[in-house]
């Protein structure tokens, strides 16, 4: 699938003397962008009352998104690396964008399977291409630093919730005047029709900013004072390299796999139902000693260490290792999650901090992946392993809720008007599937040569034509 | 930040070299850092209930 001249990658390649720093912010341009997914609950309310729908057919249109970010991602990776990021992150503007105007088209005409087809189709296509289509160019850009580099883009990702929450806020409320943001206060459907038009707009013009200027290092090209020979000492860190196909047959992008499936798993676990779950810890009888707008602030707290734990984890990684920091995620996570089911309905402050330091190895894990990826298998075609690893996202998109919600129903009764008891099933199960991530973890070793290309490793342009063992 | 920042020429050695205005970086960096900022801050606010009382 050829491109337009101007996205190519021939067509961006940087000259001597760019200043690599200009990367990141093309990069988090887009993250911040689709990090908006995140955001959905603002007006999940809204499309209930709009559609006259439950909130599972509501609910459903952010699975299907990040289902199809993870199939999109999975499928799009070896183009998205091919074509390079430009043509990668403008592709992924038109889906996002475009899925937004359909979705908005959607809630005016008030046809639901328009929002499905429109946010979560092809949203979610855009979602995918846009999450992968910086991360290898990052990589290559920053090869002495490949966890802050991803860090820095995928924290964007967790940052775009933190923006897109209070400015759909405060959109809704401009164009509803009756909604003020506050509890009990519902926007029309109507307001929520002009958010996803005045969001389109605005992800089109900041997507467009970071495919405009983004570009990727001449072959051979690395930061001055960076010796390559240096990352090779380290364990696990390879300067040869695997294709994407060679990849999935190794045992160490299955191992990986479950690493990701796991911490995503368990940190769902807590997310999901964060603010009704503070509550119920500190329920006695029909009352909470946490207020909702308390629970409130929980959320918006665990957000920080989502986002903050994204940047600072992976940036960590870069020095102790990346197994070595998921022994931590998955390791102290088993710690903190037992505390959580036995301690945490002892006092507010454990509670607090617990599930704080969970969630911020739940983003760590996101972030850190793509140098894990590339520490075993290059940078030739660590963009569509990355996608391929991302389906790992989806299935746990889909068994986190699954959990949390199957233990929650056979307490028969709903999040807000449990109590902790009623939690520490889901919690254990979150452990047992850390303990299973800690092990595959445990297991990773480096790729045997029989996986890794030819020494005159092709250039990505070239990489169609790389033989499949 | 500059030093790291600057790059080694590619081999090839037939391309001529270029210059990334400082203004062009603080630019792309203030274009995503302040709706970051106004994000983190709008957060902080609502997380602040938290240790409100």
């Amino acid at each position: 699938m050829a491109v337009p001249s101007f996205l190519a990658r021939e067509r961006i390649i940087a000259r001597p003397g760019f200043n690599r720093w200009l990367i990141p912010p093309a990069a988090l341009a887009v993250h911040l962008c689709i990090g908006q997914a995140y955001a959905t609950s603002v007006y999940k309310s809204a499309l209930v009352e709009h559609f006259d729908a439950s909130l599972t057919s509501i609910g459903i249109i952010f699975s299907i998104a990040i289902v199809m970010l993870g199939l999109s991602a999975a499928v799009f990776g070896k183009w998205v690396d091919r074509n390079g990021p430009r043509a990668a992150m403008a592709t992924s503007a038109v889906f996002w964008v475009t899925g937004f105007l359909v979705g908005s088209l959607g809630i005016a005409t008030e046809q639901l399977w328009l929002l499905y087809l429109g946010y979560g189709v092809i949203g979610g296509i855009g979602l995918g291409i846009g999450y992968i289509s910086p991360v290898s160019t990052l990589i290559k850009w920053f090869p002495d630093r490949p966890g802050l580099a991803t860090g820095m883009a995928i924290m964007g990702f967790g940052g775009g919730a933190l923006i897109a929450s209070p400015l759909s806020r405060q959109l809704m409320n401009f164009y509803d005047a009756d909604y003020d943001g506050t509890a009990g206060t519902v926007p029309d459907g109507e307001a929520v029709a002009l958010l996803f038009l005045t969001l389109a707009v605005l992800y089109a013009v900041f997507m467009s900013f970071g495919a405009l200027i983004v570009r990727v290092p001449a072959e051979g090209w690395k930061p001055d004072g960076f010796d390559p020979s240096t990352v090779k000492s380290k364990a696990l860190v390879t300067t040869d390299n695997v294709s994407a196909d060679n990849a999935i047959k190794t045992p160490q992008f299955w191992l990986l796999w479950i690493v990701l499936f796991c911490n995503v798993t368990a940190g769902i676990g807590i997310l999901e139902q964060a603010a009704p779950m503070i509550q119920d810890f500190f329920r006695d009888g029909e009352t909470s000693a946490v207020a909702a707008a308390t629970a409130a602030g929980f959320v918006g707290l665990l957000s920080l260490f989502n986002m903050g734990g994204r940047f600072v984890w992976s940036t960590t990684s870069d020095y102790i290792g990346r197994k070595p920091i998921y022994m931590i995620y998955l390791g102290v996570g088993i710690v903190l999650y037992i505390i959580l089911a036995t301690l945490g309905s002892t006092a507010t402050w454990i509670f607090v901090l617990t599930a704080a330091v969970i969630i911020s190895f739940y983003g760590g894990g996101f972030a850190t992946i793509p140098a894990y990826l590339r520490d075993l298998f290059g940078t030739f075609q660590v963009g569509a392993i990355h996608g391929r690893l991302l389906t790992a996202w989806s299935a746990a998109g889909i068994a986190g809720p699954l959990i949390i919600n199957g233990v929650l129903d056979m307490a028969e009764g709903e999040p807000g008007e449990l109590v902790a008891g009623d939690y520490r099933p889901a919690l254990f199960i979150m452990v047992g599937l850390l303990v299973i991530g800690f092990i595959a973890n445990l297991l990773v070793k480096p790729v045997a040569d029989k996986w890794h290309e030819p020494k005159s490793a092709p250039s990505p342009s070239t990489q169609e034509a790389s033989a499949v063992r | 930040m500059s030093s790291s920042a600057s790059t080694t020429p590619a081999p090839t050695g037939s391309q001529q070299p270029t210059h990334t205005p400082t203004g062009l970086i603080a630019f792309a960096w203030t274009l995503v850092g302040v709706p970051l900022a106004y994000g983190l801050y709008q957060t902080v606010k609502t997380a602040s209930s938290l240790f409100g009382g």
